[in-house]
């Protein structure tokens, strides 16, 4: 690729904000976003699996909507707005879903955990109690290897039923 | 694994992204959605890749109802394809199909261009392209030319595009009054590629079928959908099935399961698009 135009840069220079903080950087062109919030700035929260999109354990919000950190390249997001579990978790605005894990051992080894309570965070953004049908349908793209889905789902559940006022909050 | 680039670089216009791909002479990708190319990437399937990212070519996105065809930009992403009303109403096997499009977190990023760029034989929307008779727009050094869609598909990951042309957007054919259409796919995962998948669009003058992931590309059913135009039946027509389907043998399932599936999507599809008086 020696001869590649001169408008191609390895170095990209991008400014964005992560978890409401302003962050300039220089990235390599080919770093994805996951590792460029895992490895350069220290947010380890979202885990880097299988790293071509099946497991969903990178599952982080960009611009408002959930994405692939493994598929997402940090040069892209020049102005964009980034929450990882870590902002999410300090905001707020996941901790009745974390309760909700927490209460019906909606996990077993965790390391699924931080990409899932991002993905259910996600479903019930849309507000309304979703069927477990739905709720699985909306999870399918993130891989429990514990096989834990049953109690995810429960919690899941348990949350919109709560932010509904459908049901008392587990 | 980790992404092997060569060099990145942010396309200010359509024709800046023309002159880019040009001068790269076939060594640079486009980055649109990223949803197949950064895995591949990942997977070091692509080889050390520069990139050339449209992502803010505004002039790719948008959907419109112009004329007798929906205008959907080449930068549309699964999900808007999801949501748009406009899709719904005038191409609604592209809007089932697209919920059926990996996951959520990937529908947000892969666009419409991507998908049909990258031709996998298992990907929904090529197949919506050949049932609903959609023509593929292409921007190149010598401007935009136009192709349908039974003309741009022409093998596994390989379509009539030139090394320096990229898509714009397609334009699908309204659905005509009281059409019905259907995208369904059978998957061992919900979101994973399809074991079979066909769209299915009733036409007043017979109905228009293609399959996906049962043969190296996106492919129509031609001798079921001449079996069905001329009055035949739904099993007379997925009795023919084997001369329009040669799917391949892996590890996912031999070929006569995979031939076996088609024919339920089909008689399924039938059953979804019935009409009242049919």
């Amino acid at each position: 690729m020696t001869d590649m135009p001169p408008d191609f840069a390895r170095k990209v220079d991008i400014r964005l904000t992560v978890n409401g903080e302003t962050v300039e950087a220089r990235v390599d062109a080919g770093r994805h976003l996951v590792d460029f919030l895992r490895l350069d700035l220290g947010l380890t929260g979202a885990h880097a699996g299988c790293e071509h999109g099946v497991c969903g354990a990178c599952t982080l919000k960009v611009d408002g909507d959930i994405v692939r950190g493994c598929l997402v390249l940090a040069a892209q997001l020049d102005g964009a707005e980034v929450w990882t579990v870590e902002g999410l978790t300090d905001s707020g605005a996941l901790a009745d879903l974390q309760d909700a894990f927490v209460a019906r051992n909606a996990l077993q080894c965790g390391f699924c955990t931080p990409g899932m309570l991002v993905a259910a965070a996600d479903l019930l953004a849309d507000g309304g109690v979703p069927s477990r049908a739905e709720i699985r349908e909306h999870i399918s793209g993130n891989y429990c290897r514990c096989t834990g889905y049953e109690a995810i789902v429960d919690a899941i559940e348990t949350v919109a039923r709560a932010r509904a006022g459908t049901e008392a909050a587990a | 694994m980790k992404a092997a680039t060569a060099g990145y670089v942010r396309a200010t216009s359509l024709s800046h992204a023309v002159t880019l791909l040009a001068a790269s002479k076939g060594q640079a990708r486009l980055l649109a959605g990223g949803q197949s190319l950064v895995a591949a990437m990942n997977l070091r399937l692509a080889g050390e890749t520069a990139l050339i990212d449209i992502n803010g070519l505004s002039e790719l996105g948008g959907i419109t109802a112009d004329g007798a065809v929906l205008r959907i930009g080449a930068l549309t992403r699964h999900r808007e394809l999801a949501t748009s009303p406009l899709v719904a109403s005038l191409a609604p096997a592209i809007a089932q199909a697209a919920p059926l499009i990996a996951h959520a977190a990937i529908r947000t990023r892969g666009t419409i261009g991507g998908s049909l760029a990258y031709a996998d034989p298992a990907a929904e929307l090529p197949a919506c392209m050949l049932a609903l008779g959609a023509t593929i727009v292409v921007a190149g050094p010598q401007g935009l030319r136009r192709v349908a869609a039974e003309d741009f598909f022409v093998d596994l990951f390989t379509t009539a595009l030139a090394e320096d042309e990229m898509i714009t957007a397609v334009e699908v054919p309204f659905a005509e009054p009281g059409e019905r259409q259907a995208t369904l796919e059978l998957a061992r995962r919900s979101g994973d590629y399809a074991l079979a998948g066909i769209v299915l669009a009733r036409k007043a003058d017979g109905p228009r079928i293609a399959f996906f992931g049962v043969g190296p590309t996106a492919r129509l059913a031609r001798s079921a959908m001449a079996v069905l135009a001329s009055g035949g039946d739904g099993e007379a027509a997925a009795a023919v099935l084997d001369r329009d389907l040669d799917p391949p043998d892996d590890v996912h399932a031999p070929a006569a399961v995979r031939l076996h599936l088609a024919r339920v999507l089909l008689r399924r599809a039938l059953a979804a698009t019935q009409t009242g008086d049919a």
